[in-house]
């Protein structure tokens, strides 16, 4: 890699040169990216951490795979998430719910969206950012675009392998990372004297009022697998 | 039909222990796809193709392919394998010369719609007049799109290319479509030894929720993009979204290096890295540079070959390494327009020691003769020229 940590928060410029094209690899397990370069995972937690702690407007962006209620392991992953947001002072949570070109306008205060997410982040003037349940596909364009037009602070919470285009980039992290990585942020929060109670971030006012009754497939009880079938299960009679 | 018991992808790849067997490229082809559990296969296998989508058939009337079928032309079964890999399935396909041309609109659009599947492709002559001999000019309609790219020098680059393909195509940072290319005829038609892992072994069945995009929704991105093209209405962001999505197809393009290193040995393979001359060849060019080297060897010249198994992700970086010191760089290839030698050229930075040739195209054979020529003169050795009458 030509440049020590190439991967800093924007705006980059017209068009962003991917990462991945400035040489930098995605970590190999037990790794993390911290500004483009591989390092342990504690030091990119913690990196994260000050950045959620002392940037302004944070936010959480999560998307499909924490959002819609896949599976167990999606909905514990949800339910970590708001843990990790209770420990954020000052968190919103703005999340991504398809990834659908929204026309005639997207509402910024009420999603963002992988099309355009520099409406999203402009308008709210969010400098730390945290990308969570997002298809990676999906994560890299919005990462890219928000570091070419923005000074946002990018963090990916990745499922899979990582992202080579956010600031701070950790792999493999379902629930317990999760989990993880708020008791670091805790930590740093303490070392830096910052008070703070833990608390819900505020209800999105723009989204209309949840029936949650019809989110949660655990909802539906014995049918529940007619509405998702899991892996290697053969659903004989539906309707 | 053997019953076939599902194993880690680098033990079958990697570990397993092999047989050799003596068979044909469309063979090798064959023998890979009844190793990875595919779900389906298309083709449009026209006379005179080679048998491998026939034989891909057979594996299908055996059981181990869970289907097949044969498309209405190249167009429609390189679009169907597209809807079947965004549906979940593991897909397989091979094509060749002016097939491949046919098809080309939705093989070049597979990777934008992150399609991970296995196009074989025997190369054959496509320039007017219409030949059924090996010449491998198509495979520079390929390099520009976002596919990765391996080249196979003979069958058992074939099988493993093609069975690695696989898992390679699927990697979650990668999902792309892998093109195993090799040369019609002089490979698929013609046999040579293959280590074969035992046919009672088979890869994990495909994952399509281990992806980078959500499978199966008409109404997200990439499916609608085919529908309606919401992405490219304009305003400035979308233009950028445009822009973004073909940086991340070719980011995934040079993902796909460090699977292809872990699985197939690196992007290159080198023989005496010290060499003052190099050959540096892909496909059935580096069998014959193979020989020319050794030729050479005997002859007493240092010589030494570079043979480029992946040609998109490119091996810029490993082709500066191994040739920052030589003199000369001989690009034998099987087509007119010289693609490998400049794609060699535009890797390295003093590209005026590379020897544009030598080249034969049409079917031609490629002896090693016009090999040796090219490592005489770079030598400064000068051969009387005998003529037969």
């Amino acid at each position: 890699m030509a440049e020590k940590n190439p991967i800093q928060p924007g705006p980059e410029g017209y068009i962003p040169t991917p990462a991945s094209f400035q040489g930098c690899d995605l970590p190999p397990p037990g790794k993390a990216l911290l500004y483009g370069e591989i390092v342990d995972e504690e030091t990119a937690m913690r990196e994260a951490a000050k950045a959620l702690l002392t940037r302004k407007n944070p936010t959480i962006f999560p998307g499909p795979l924490v959002l819609w209620g896949w599976n167990a392991d999606a909905m514990e992953k949800a339910k970590a998430v708001l843990e990790l947001a209770m420990e954020i002072p000052n968190c919103r949570i703005i999340p991504m719910p398809d990834y659908r070109p929204k026309y005639p306008k997207i509402d910024p205060e009420a999603e963002i969206n992988p099309n355009h997410p520099n409406l999203t982040i402009l308008h709210n003037r969010i400098e730390v950012c945290i990308f969570v349940g997002v298809h990676c596909h999906y994560a890299n364009l919005s990462l890219r675009m928000i570091r070419a037009g923005t000074n946002c602070y990018t963090i990916a919470l990745c499922g899979e392998m990582g992202h080579e285009d956010a600031m701070v980039s950790l792999r493999d992290v379902h629930a317990d990372e999760i989990r993880r990585f708020r008791d670091v942020l805790v930590e740093v929060r303490k070392e830096m004297g910052i008070e703070w109670e833990p608390k819900l971030p505020p209800e999105n006012p723009s989204l209309p009022k949840e029936e949650w009754v019809k989110v949660s497939p655990l909802d539906f009880g014995e049918y529940a697998y007619l509405l998702i079938p899991r892996r290697g299960e053969i659903v004989e009679e539906s309707e | 039909m053997p019953e076939q018991r599902v194993v880690e992808p680098e033990y079958l790849i990697l570990e397993a222990p092999r047989e050799r067997k003596f068979i044909t490229g469309s063979q090798a082809f064959a023998e890979a796809v009844k190793r990875a559990n595919v779900d389906v296969a298309i083709a449009y296998p026209i006379t005179p193709q080679s048998e491998t989508m026939h034989l891909v058939g057979d594996l299908y009337a055996q059981g181990y392919v869970k289907d097949y079928y044969r498309a209405e032309e190249e167009y429609g079964a390189m679009s169907a394998i597209a809807g079947a890999v965004r549906g979940g399935a593991r897909a397989f396909t091979a094509t060749s010369g002016p097939g491949l041309l046919r098809g080309l609109e939705a093989i070049v659009s597979w990777p934008g719609h992150r399609i991970p599947a296995v196009l074989g492709i025997m190369t054959r002559v496509v320039n007017a007049p219409l030949s059924i001999q090996p010449d491998n000019v198509e495979i520079a309609y390929l390099l520009h799109s976002g596919l990765v790219v391996l080249h196979a020098e003979n069958q058992q680059d074939v099988f493993d290319f093609t069975l690695a393909g696989f898992v390679i195509s699927e990697k979650v940072d990668v999902y792309l479509p892998v093109v195993v290319a090799t040369e019609g005829f002089f490979v698929t038609h013609a046999k040579g030894y293959v280590d074969l892992p035992p046919e009672d072994m088979k890869l994990p069945p495909r994952d399509p929720y281990k992806a980078p995009v959500p499978p199966t929704d008409c109404e997200i991105p990439p499916a609608r993009i085919q529908r309606d093209a919401p992405v490219q209405k304009s305003n400035f962001m979308s233009y950028l979204i445009h822009a973004v999505w073909q940086q991340e197809v070719w980011s995934a393009n040079r993902r796909a290096a460090k699977w292809i290193k872990h699985y197939l040995g690196g992007l290159i393979e080198v023989v005496n890295p010290d060499a003052e001359v190099f050959i540096v060849a892909s496909g059935c060019a580096a069998a014959q540079g193979r020989e020319a080297q050794r030729y050479a060897t005997m002859e007493g010249l240092n010589v030494g070959l570079v043979k480029i198994k992946s040609l998109r992700p490119f091996p810029t970086n490993e082709l500066r390494e191994v040739l920052k010191n030589a003199k000369a760089v001989i690009v034998p290839e099987h087509n007119i327009v010289g693609w490998l030698a400049k794609e060699v050229k535009a890797a390295i930075p003093n590209s005026g020691i590379v020897v544009d040739g030598p080249r034969v195209y049409g079917g031609m054979t490629l002896p090693v003769e016009l090999i040796m020529d090219e490592i005489y003169k770079a030598f400064g050795i000068k051969k009387e020229k005998k003529t037969v009458v």
